[in-house]
């Protein structure tokens, strides 16, 4: 299997605090991959490392196609510009600019401008609920169409990775079902490979390919995410059966 | 009753020049939440230099106009990024201390240069239009149609052009600005270069009317600062509302209520009494949000 991205004795650090100690973490190209954890355990915090918005050490390296490049001392736009789009914790949606301004700042460093109408169509098809509400403000969209807004909006990048944030947060389960068949739905068919962190460990294991489980800041398992789901200590403490 | 729409009709000129001076600082205050302290003494150094090539270098007034607004605009831009950037995670009293400095600087600077003389600064508008009448001058007009022009460029560019998009998105969101490659702290230089520019736009239209000294925008930065905040700091068509409201008020009471030596005192009243009555200003929109 084809690797996307591979970080090795990868640490991150809030001022003097340490969060993230030495872990070592793939994700394969085309596959979701997920992170479980308790709160806390360093998992949105492994995502801000990806985009180097948290001082990190160690190594991150991503296949752009064209070589693997190192990710450790990158700005976080030139991150982005290399594909890896972030569906940050609390949905990060522009509150006083339209959806369709949002979609469009999605877009923002794409060379190809030509495209990006019809990709904001693709979104629309995805979430027609995003298309009635085009013109509105985006603060004024209920969480769920927020989530929806920023999953289109980081899809609007035409990503290589996708990096989501606990899409499932403060949802009501039926939009939480709506939003994980479309992420799947955007795997299979526009072949997004993702990392995806969740405290819902039923629902990412569901989903993903390939699973880490994270705790204070090490990697305490990792494997296939059905092994995962039967291995009994999980089943336990985070599956809760 | 001529006298009465007489002072009304030169408010509103004030006004204009107050409406200019509002965008500049709601420029810097949209992005960063600061008031720039310096605004003003940048656009009076900006005068001295479009003075300077029209009397010392002999260019001819536009060309000394657009050279002088595309100069601010770089100067802007560069004491943002040489200044202000290594403090962007300062707190706020750092902002202000650097902001008094520049004030300081930017006076100083421009006293050195080009003396603590007053100059004539010439109008670049006929003194005899078709278009002036009683109650306008044709330099007062001719502001006017400027601001206008500065304000749908700016209306443009910020609603039609993707840079415009991304500098509205960076004082909104700068978390999810990053997020989607914005080069945020660019954009905080694009203000300032926008604010300098504008600023040097407004000194120029003033400098006919107040003559050019180093201290010439010391007191309309006030009358400025009031306006923004009278219309709202958020919303740059409502701060040049304000300016205006400001210039006419300004006028008003100066000529009926409390004479010409306590005017300034209206530009303080105001601001106070903004502050603590409706703080969000006249037009200053609530932002709605659900959580």
């Amino acid at each position: 299997m084809a690797k996307l991205f591979e970080a090795k004795k990868l640490s991150a650090f809030y001022g003097a605090t340490q969060v993230l100690f030495d872990i070592d973490f793939a994700i394969d190209a085309g596959k979701i991959t997920t992170i479980l954890g308790a709160n806390g355990a360093g998992k949105t915090t492994t995502l801000r490392a990806l985009c180097q918005i948290v001082r990190t050490t160690g190594s991150m390296t991503l296949n752009t196609g064209a070589g693997d490049v190192q990710l450790v001392g990158k700005s976080t736009d030139a991150i982005v510009r290399m594909g890896v789009a972030h569906v940050p914790d609390g949905r990060g949606t522009f509150t006083t600019l339209s959806v369709e301004d949002n979609l469009k700042l999605g877009a923002y460093v794409r060379s190809d401008k030509d495209a990006v109408a019809k990709d904001m169509e693709h979104c629309f098809q995805l979430f027609p609920r995003l298309r009635e509400r085009r013109t509105q403000q985006a603060g004024t969209l209920s969480g769920g169409e927020q989530q929806m807004l920023a999953i289109s909006r980081a899809l609007m990048l035409k990503p290589k990775l996708l990096l989501l944030d606990e899409p499932s947060f403060g949802l009501a389960p039926l939009i939480v079902a709506e939003i994980f068949r479309i992420m799947r739905q955007i795997n299979v068919e526009d072949g997004v490979s993702m990392l995806l962190v969740e405290q819902n460990a039923s629902l990412a294991l569901n989903l993903a390919h390939h699973a880490y489980l994270l705790e204070t800041g090490t990697v305490a398992l990792s494997g296939p995410a059905e092994q995962i789901k039967n291995d009994e200590s999980v089943r336990r403490a985070y599956l809760g059966y | 009753m001529e006298a009465f729409l007489y002072q009304i009709t030169s408010g509103l000129a004030n006004g204009i020049i107050y409406g200019s001076v509002a965008l500049a600082l709601v420029m810097i205050y949209q992005a960063t939440h600061h008031i720039n302290f310096a605004q003003g003494e940048m656009a009076t150094f900006s005068t001295f230099i479009a003075w300077a090539l029209i009397n010392e270098a002999g260019w001819s007034y536009w060309a000394a106009f657009f050279f002088t607004v595309a100069v601010s605009f770089a100067g802007g831009l560069l004491v943002q990024r040489i200044v202000l950037k290594p403090i962007e995670k300062a707190p706020v009293l750092t902002n202000v201390i650097v902001f008094i400095g520049l004030l300081l600087i930017f006076n100083a600077l421009s006293g050195m240069f080009f003396d603590h003389t007053i100059k004539a600064f010439d109008s670049p508008f006929p003194k005899d239009s078709a278009l002036a009448g009683k109650y306008f001058s044709a330099h007062q007009l001719g502001s006017a149609g400027v601001l206008i022009v500065v304000l749908v460029a700016l209306f443009a560019f910020f609603k039609y052009t993707s840079v415009g998009l991304a500098m509205r998105a960076a004082a909104q969101n700068p978390d999810s600005a990053k997020l989607v490659g914005i080069r945020v702290s660019w954009m905080l230089g694009l203000g300032w270069g926008l604010a300098a520019a504008i600023g040097a736009v407004a000194g120029m239209m003033v400098a006919p009317i107040v003559f050019l000294d180093p201290n010439m925008m010391a007191g309309i930065l006030l009358y400025g600062f009031a306006g923004a905040l009278l219309g709202g700091i958020d919303n740059p068509p409502a701060a040049v509302l304000g300016g205006l409201v400001v210039g006419v008020l300004e006028n008003l009471l100066g000529a009926y209520v409390i004479g010409t030596e306590l005017k300034l005192t209206v530009a303080l009243v105001l601001i106070v009494g903004t502050l603590t009555l409706r703080p969000d200003g006249l037009f200053g929109k609530k932002v709605v949000t659900r959580v």
